[in-house]
């Protein structure tokens, strides 16, 4: 068997739609999960004792359990609780519940990293809760919360190729496809796994920057 | 969902736990030899290594599987499934492993490495009696944190027709068209396995920090 790359450069114009697909599911799973985990991170804290312990025993059962496990529950579980839901929104759905257990986990010790006497300083200057949130805790946490967001964030994205298990049409599913179709099996995971890398390569230095960026900012105004 | 669906599922994850200890113990040595390479400082060994680790924590365990699946044969070794799912999560674990022992080589005291050379321990004995059982110790809460992480990645095994517990209940939900009682089975028992895992890797971490005291 010979590497030939000519297979994958006829099947480019697929595999940049694969690719799109990945990209996207995997920004918006992210970002819906930020959302999502900061709200339960949130609710957690302020919600009182029944609260916090049941969005946790939520948590733990979706840290616990295999991704594919629940992409198996909503996509083929679905229908019999009527949610017929198609291989995309499925995999949105998935992802987003999933990462957001995770990013609640990492707002969970933001919170935490935040000095008591901070929060309390505020509460004497008159600030409601919400303000308290919004200019004390949510910018003091930031450089505590920005490493393992990214990190997460990278395991997101390959963590979203196991949505093309059930066909959502992103790049695994796309490029492996083609792999069988034309017999080049080898040349397209190659193309498969260094796209992936590239990416992640990519996040971590983008990470990284974003990190330095912050801590001066912050340190700057102190 | 009868007892007997309940049971084909327990005896599969025999097989999905079975499968991620071999790779998890195995995953630990490549972990220590990539580790020896990066401690020893000298190119040869510490470029290959980095690139090892920047690679297979950079593509998706799918995708590796899927590479080592078709790769091996392509390279004339030609091996019953369950090896190649070994390797990959093996190779996988390993990365991962490496990257945390990292953090715990750094925080080896500089004082015990120069008290073994003064002891006249050479470099490899340095690393297996002084680094290494101290960079464990550190690290230990990472390494149960990694156990879980392959007891649920083991589940993309399935993907390569491994009958471990997802095959299983993938197989068990269409034959019985009841997927919901049945994945939630299957997500019960990972639940379970994780839980106890980490239960036992908080005692003993607890016992390992005795036994520094």
């Amino acid at each position: 068997m010979m590497f030939d790359p000519q297979v994958i450069i006829q099947k480019l114009p697929e595999i940049g739609s694969g690719l799109f697909v990945t990209l996207w599911l995997w920004v918006a799973g992210v970002l819906g999960g930020v959302v999502a985990g900061f709200i339960v991170a949130t609710a957690r804290r302020f919600g009182g004792f029944v609260v916090n312990t049941l969005l946790g025993a939520v948590v733990e059962v979706l840290r616990g359990t295999p991704f594919l496990i629940q992409i198996f529950l909503l996509y083929y579980g679905g229908p019999f609780v009527g949610l017929m839901l198609d291989p995309i929104p499925c995999g949105l759905i998935g992802l987003t519940v999933y990462s957001a257990a995770y990013y609640s986990e990492v707002f969970r010790a933001g919170y935490a990293s935040v000095p008591h006497g901070h929060v309390e300083a505020a509460e004497c200057l008159g600030m409601t809760r919400l303000q308290t949130i919004a200019r004390i805790q949510i910018p003091e946490m930031a450089l505590i919360v920005l490493p393992p967001a990214i990190n997460l964030a990278i395991i997101l994205l390959k963590e979203s190729a196991v949505l093309s298990i059930i066909t959502v049409p992103e790049l695994t599913a796309t490029v492996s496809a083609i792999g069988s179709q034309q017999y080049a099996f080898l040349e397209a995971i190659f193309v498969l796994a260094v796209t992936y890398w590239i990416i992640v390569e990519l996040t971590d230095r983008l990470g990284r920057q974003a990190e330095k960026r912050l801590s001066r900012l912050r340190f700057s105004k102190a | 969902m009868t007892l007997k669906l309940f049971t084909l599922l327990l005896e599969a994850a025999l097989k999905t736990l079975g499968i991620s200890l071999v790779s998890i113990a195995i995953g630990f040595v490549i972990a220590m030899l990539l580790s020896a390479a990066i401690q020893s400082g000298k190119s040869i060994y510490l470029l290959p290594a980095r690139l090892f680790i920047s690679f297979f924590r950079g593509v998706p365990l799918l995708v590796q599987l899927l590479l080592i699946y078709t790769l091996l044969p392509v390279i004339g070794i030609n091996v019953p499934g369950i090896v190649a799912a070994i390797v990959g999560l093996s190779l996988c674990t390993a990365a991962y492993q490496a990257e945390n022992l990292r953090g715990g080589f750094a925080s080896v005291p500089r004082g015990l490495v120069e008290a073994a050379d003064v002891a006249g321990f050479n470099g490899i004995q340095t690393f297996l009696r002084i680094r290494a059982p101290i960079a464990l110790r550190l690290t230990f809460p990472a390494l149960v944190n990694e156990a879980i992480m392959i007891l649920k990645a083991s589940s993309l095994v399935s993907v390569v027709g491994i009958i471990e517990i997802t095959k299983m209940a993938q197989d068990l939900a269409s034959s019985t068209y009841m997927p919901i009682p049945i994945f939630a089975s299957a997500a019960l028992i990972y639940f379970v396995i994780n839980s106890a895992i980490a239960l036992l890797g908080g005692y003993a971490e607890k016992s390992l920090k005795g036994a520094s005291a």
